[in-house]
């Protein structure tokens, strides 16, 4: 009977990490005011067992879910004795408790990797990172414990089959999304970390840039693929085929990977030049605290969405009070410090701080406006005026110029030198660049027919590529006036920035061309008839009723055929889940490089007719394709050679 | 000056989470209908026993509710005992059986009990579109001017009721 303890163990061990937690959130600080190496050394043992014992709660909540231990509220809400096993595993974070849980588990494992990278930092400045990060994690477990504790037992009538997991979350997309996301959205909390560090220390040199860029780059890297995850998901699990909807949720998660871009350029000039300084330090406070107020907006219940799991008025009040001790407190503390700052370094209007400063202008404006629409409605009702919502055309209209022209900026930005570019070098190979875009994307305009806004946008996602190419090709074969043939070898964080900007004009082009070249209908077909939907004869064979683990579901056969060729073979299905009465509806997907092909049943009618939703969706792939290139350029920019040297031992 | 601008962020945070706080109490479920204030709109329905054709002059005088159910809808299920308790209470309720068909319906008020004083069918929808319904059940309160004073999306209980029952 040994197995009945793990929730109480799994609690104890939260409240142990939260004492341990508190206790790395004062300790080395004392240490750093007292001058005492003691204290300050004591970071690095309390980091490693805070993380233990959160690694523990963790595990053993999964083993609650994998035994079917229903006595746990928690289990019993979100599992099902019929639950396919990955599933099992993956509801660990299906609900609010255990996706808090989730949070703090990622929390933890960031400061595992800032204590085993503690070696390349100065003595003083590791701990307190660790500290500062002590702080968050203390907040989070206080949280988790007080409000929401996923070890909650339900004695002694225990159910004897669980509520299943929300039919939504069942699958593989939902199994990554959110580990990957919190990744991200908790990573920028070491940026954040050193930004604090920075401020108390009064060192506000370039130094701290330089220690924060690569957690930094790692960070937006994952929320880059957490955010990339999440739309390709949204795509086939929602069922009507959007990639991104503007919904409260995925803004949040939108906001800090702005801010965040804006961070990490705005790091490379502190490094490089020692301007920004202070402005830099602000941006590490403003992408952590989006990512803090993303996870109020999420788990408050402040915003409705598709994707409010949880709404708890308690909880949002604890959330609302750890963001003004933590948000407020550090600007506050940045009120105090950043006025010492002085950035006595001067730069030309044509050199690149000026393309970067543009880029970090534009990147916060972006910010602002998603911000902007997603607190608008609240603001609305906060004044007493009613409810209303802001919805895509907002977004699509003041969002998109801004963003295109901020890709106008992106192009020629790393083609300028630091301090002052000479602009008569470049005119001609970015005048020759231009010409070739605007021309190249008139010819596919022309031949496809669409409006003079495509071919404005497609014309930036081919100055884009065409400059990234030009850019590569100059420095790799023509500068130091070698030969041609000879091979320099540049370096990653160079080649980072290549793939990571030719990534975004890829998934430019996807935005684009799914825009406008994409065709849909919604028809009524029988077994046995068929329909053509731009080019393709769809024919719908037979139904058949299948029974899957946890629900019944009836499935389609659909064959379609391209000029008299078999292309591909769709089985889109409805799901009827037993245990929760929820109707899904299954996406089928015919994927291809230039087009996917989207099925969805929507109602049955009558005599075995059914009502099917038919999408052909241009490009659509190269959206996410574009977003992974950014993930590859992020993982190479974090792991560039550059900040991997150990610290000299005095 | 300097010195100002840099405490900007920070102020800005302050109104921010006050605003938040205020804001955390509210039911945010809550979507209110455009025709709130407004006379119920034109239909002619066919009734769910004895097949008359009711319009909107046919509606009772003095306050009422107005039901949207459906037999396929299992939150109807849950909702239909404390539609009885409110009957029982004398609150009148019209009924419109939702996209719905006509055989199931009565099999689901002889089982279940009836707590409404008038069912009409409306098995395109139109009047559910008219009314703005997104799906069952819903309920909208009409007051004694005739005027529909409130809207709840989901199922009508005794925590709902409470709400509900200012508008009446």
């Amino acid at each position: 009977m040994t197995r009945f303890m793990f929730p109480e163990i799994g609690q104890f061990s939260l409240i142990l990490a939260l004492f341990f937690a508190v206790a790395l959130a004062t300790l080395p600080m004392v240490g750093y005011f007292r001058q005492s190496r003691l204290l300050l050394n004591t970071a690095r043992p309390l980091t490693h067992i805070m993380v233990c014992l959160v690694v523990i709660a963790f595990l053993l909540l999964a083993w609650a879910f994998i035994t079917d231990d229903f006595s746990v509220l928690y289990v019993s809400q979100n599992s099902n004795v019929d639950l396919p096993l990955r599933y099992k595993f993956s509801a660990v974070w299906g609900g609010h408790e255990g996706s808090l849980l989730l949070w703090v588990l990622i929390l933890a494992l960031w400061c595992l990797a800032v204590a085993l990278r503690l070696d390349s930092l100065p003595q003083t400045i590791g701990p307190l990172v660790l500290s500062v990060l002590g702080w968050v994690a203390s907040g989070f477990l206080a949280f988790l414990l007080f409000t929401s504790s996923p070890f909650v037992r339900i004695l002694p009538d225990v159910p004897t089959s669980g509520g299943d997991l929300n039919p939504l979350l069942q699958d593989i997309g939902l199994i990554l999304h959110p580990p990957i996301l919190y990744m991200g959205y908790v990573g920028f909390s070491v940026a954040f970390a050193f930004a604090v560090v920075a401020l108390i220390t009064g060192n506000l040199n370039a130094y701290w840039a330089r220690w924060a860029r690569p957690w930094t780059a790692a960070a937006w890297a994952s929320l880059t693929l957490g955010i990339t995850l999440g739309s390709w998901w949204a795509y086939y699990e929602l069922g009507w085929g959007g990639w991104w909807f503007w919904d409260p949720v995925e803004n949040a998660s939108f906001m800090p990977w702005l801010a965040g871009t804006a961070l990490l350029h705005s790091l490379v000039v502190t490094e490089k030049r020692g301007v920004f300084k202070s402005w830099t330090v602000l941006l590490a406070i403003f992408t952590f605290s989006l990512s803090l107020l993303g996870t109020f907006l999420v788990r408050s219940g402040v915003l409705t969405s598709v994707h409010a799991f949880a709404a708890d008025p308690t909880r949002g009040v604890f959330i609302l009070a750890l963001l003004v001790v933590l948000v407020g407190g550090s600007l506050l503390l940045y009120a105090l410090r950043a006025g010492q700052v002085r950035s006595s370094v001067n730069f030309g209007f044509s050199g690149r701080e000026a393309w970067l400063l543009l880029n970090n202008i534009l990147l916060s404006v972006l910010t602002l406006t998603v911000l902007l629409g997603t607190l608008y409605p609240l603001l609305f009702d906060a004044l007493g005026m009613g409810r209303i919502s802001v919805g895509a055309p907002y977004f699509n209209a003041v969002f998109g110029p801004i963003a295109l022209c901020l890709m106008v900026f992106m192009a020629i930005g790393p083609f300028s030198k630091w301090h002052h570019t000479k602009l008569a070098s470049w005119w001609i190979p970015i005048l020759g660049a231009a010409l070739l875009s605007m021309g190249l994307a008139a010819t596919i305009v022309f031949w496809q027919t669409f409006d003079w806004l495509t071919w404005c946008s497609l014309s930036v996602a081919f100055w884009v590529m065409s400059m990234t190419l030009l850019d590569w090709f100059n420095k790799q074969f023509m500068a130091g006036k070698q030969r041609l043939n000879q091979w320099r070898t540049l370096p990653s964080r160079y080649y980072a920035m290549v793939i990571a900007h030719f990534g975004m004009a890829i998934s430019l082009v996807g935005v684009i061309m799914v825009s406008v070249n994409s065709h849909e209908t919604m028809l009524k077909m029988s077994p046995g008839g068929q329909a053509e939907v731009g080019g393709y004869v769809f024919v719908f064979d037979s139904m058949e009723l299948i029974k899957g683990p946890n629900y019944l579901s009836d499935r389609g056969h659909f064959q379609v055929y391209q000029q008299g060729h078999l292309v591909a073979d769709l089985h889109p299905e409805k799901r009827f889940f037993t245990t929760r009465q929820q109707v899904m509806t299954e996406a089928a997907l015919g994927a291809g490089f230039t087009r996917d092909l989207y099925l969805s049943l929507g109602e049955k009618l009558e005599d075995g007719a059914w009502g099917v939703r038919i999408h052909i969706k241009s490009f659509v792939r190269w959206i996410w394709l574009g977003g992974l290139l950014m993930v590859l350029g992020g993982m190479l920019a974090a792991f560039d050679k550059r900040y991997r040297q150990k610290r000299k031992k005095a | 000056m300097k010195r100002i601008v840099l405490f900007l962020p920070f102020l800005v945070f302050l109104v921010l989470g006050v605003v938040f706080y205020f804001l955390l109490g509210k039911d945010t479920q809550y979507m209110p209908s455009a025709l709130i204030g407004q006379p119920v709109p034109q239909f002619q329905l066919v009734t769910l026993k004895g097949e008359q054709i009711k319009q909107t002059d046919d509606l009772p005088k003095g306050s009422y509710l107005i039901n949207f159910w459906g037999t396929w809808c299992p939150s109807c299920h849950v909702e239909h005992p404390y539609l009885m308790t409110l009957a029982e209470q004398g609150v009148t309720i019209i009924g419109i059986d939702y996209k719905d068909q006509q055989a199931a319906a009565r099999q689901w008020l002889r089982d279940k009990g009836n707590p409404y004083t008038l069912v009409l069918m409306d098995e395109l929808g139109q009047f559910g579109l008219d009314m703005g319904v997104t799906g069952a059940p819903e309920t909208f309160v009409v007051n004694a001017e005739g005027k529909i004073a409130y809207r709840l999306q989901g199922v009508l209980n005794a925590q709902s009721w409470q709400v509900i029952k200012a508008y009446l």
